[in-house]
């Protein structure tokens, strides 16, 4: 497991706790219920407390998203059915929520589902190298963006050049 | 951000849970984070009037994007220091009246036409950039992972509005004008953000000092400007204020619209 991994998706080492955090990986994104919180890395820490209660941490994608209230109430049914009334759910800020925590199986997914996975994000490099963004139908590189900001905060508007359709780029963050 | 990769999980802050998990605000940072979330709150208010009146849908969803990261920041800001009087972001946001709101005057302007509204937020973002910047070195945990959030995010503001200088400025004559008049009935504003804020002077590698931004500011504001071939404009600055509670008279009517409903049905929620 890469370093990136770990701090994408800090899997806890207790078996009960890992157990409770692969229910609340469960929990899709409702704006993009292909993929996962855990795909995202979204969900950030599962604590079981000595009291039986159970702490879930996530982390917003952008600081005013509205699917962060979706999430938290879904996390919150689904520990309820599999046993766990008593869950709290925390929004942490720290360290920062990146795109670069979208785990492959994500991108694969959000590539299927019609949504042109994030390039890396832009660095402090001496050169700054846009790779292209690919069109998710066709394939094609020959695109353009017809808008910075899309459907949601994390999305911008592509259009391919190729085949005509436009597209929505997860954009890097 | 460098700075908070070297972090780890355990380190992580609470915001908008903070009043539960025992991260209080002291109350001098308290009434410092009051200033901060407020002017994210009105320019989000601002920028949502534009939200079905911009000139193609696509600007529609631009400027709401921008309002929806702003209002993101202020309830970070605002759920913090709401904390210091066990008090909500909502009690804040919805049962102050105008004299205890603490935004700069800049944030509360009128809309204007789009160049002018360009303007503002050419003004604001890089404004934001260089705060935000350094707050995120601010040794309050909560302060600091509020700001390197946000600052993410402002990135892509100063892009949005760079790129809409550019075009109007180096478009045709009427909309250089135009995008000129906006600077010119923007700029008495600008002064007031850099200006002393007393709320600042007894929190030292807490509190960002305004007049330590301006330089950046400048440089940026100035290179930005020159190259849309516009100039930056000379006119007497307002006389500010915002911090202290004093406001322009287009405040009033943004909060009537911004709170009739909560007021109306206190407690209310959907």
């Amino acid at each position: 497991m890469t370093s990136l991994e770990k701090v994408a998706r800090p899997r806890p080492a207790d078996a009960t706790e890992l157990r409770i955090w692969n229910l609340a990986a469960t929990v899709v994104d409702p704006e993009v219920p292909v993929v996962t919180i855990e795909d995202l890395g979204v969900l950030r820490r599962v604590e079981l407390t000595e009291d039986g209660g159970v702490v879930v941490e996530l982390t917003p994608t952008y600081s005013g998203c509205p699917a962060i209230d979706a999430m938290r109430d879904d996390v919150v049914s689904v520990l309820a059915e599999a046993g766990y009334p008593d869950v709290r759910v925390d929004v942490v800020l720290a360290p920062a929520w990146t795109t670069d925590w979208i785990s492959q199986s994500g991108r694969d997914k959000l590539k299927a589902y019609g949504i042109a996975p994030p390039a890396p994000r832009r660095t402090d490099g001496k050169v700054s190298l846009g790779l292209g963004v690919q069109c998710p139908r066709c394939g094609s590189l020959h695109t353009r963006q017809s808008s910075r900001f899309g459907s949601t905060s994390c999305k911008a508007l592509f259009i391919c050049q190729r085949c005509q359709e436009p597209f929505d780029y997860f954009k890097e963050h | 951000m460098s700075h908070t990769s070297n972090r780890t999980i355990s380190d992580a802050v609470t915001a908008e849970t903070i009043a539960t998990s025992g991260s209080i605000a002291p109350e001098a940072v308290a009434r410092y984070a009051i200033g901060l979330g407020d002017d994210a709150l009105i320019l989000a208010q601002r920028l949502g009037e534009w939200i079905a009146h911009a000139p193609e849908l696509e600007e529609d969803v631009a400027l709401g994007n921008i309002a929806l990261d702003q209002l993101g920041h202020a309830r970070s800001f605002l759920s913090y220091a709401s904390s210091a009087w066990e008090k909500t972001e909502d009690d804040l946001a919805y049962f102050r009246d105008e004299s205890e709101f603490r935004n700069r005057q800049l944030f509360e302007q009128p809309n204007g036409d789009f160049a002018q509204t360009i303007a503002r937020q050419l003004v604001a973002s890089l404004y934001f950039q260089a705060l935000y910047n350094a707050l995120c070195q601010s040794t309050d945990q909560t302060l600091a992972a509020i700001a390197a959030k946000a600052i993410k995010e402002v990135d892509y503001h100063v892009d949005h509005s760079v790129q809409w200088l550019m075009r109007l400025g180096l478009g045709t004559e009427f909309s250089r004008e135009r995008m000129q008049h906006g600077l010119n009935s923007v700029w008495a504003f600008v002064a007031e953000l850099f200006s002393n804020d007393p709320l600042t002077a007894n929190l030292e590698g807490i509190a960002v000092d305004p007049q330590t931004l301006q330089e950046e500011f400048d440089r940026l504001v100035k290179k930005a400007i020159a190259e849309a071939g516009l100039t930056v404009p000379t006119v007497p600055a307002a006389r500010g204020g915002g911090r202290a509670g004093i406001h322009t008279e287009f405040l009033g009517p943004l909060l009537a619209e911004m709170q009739v409903l909560a007021r109306a049905h206190p407690g209310a929620t959907w």
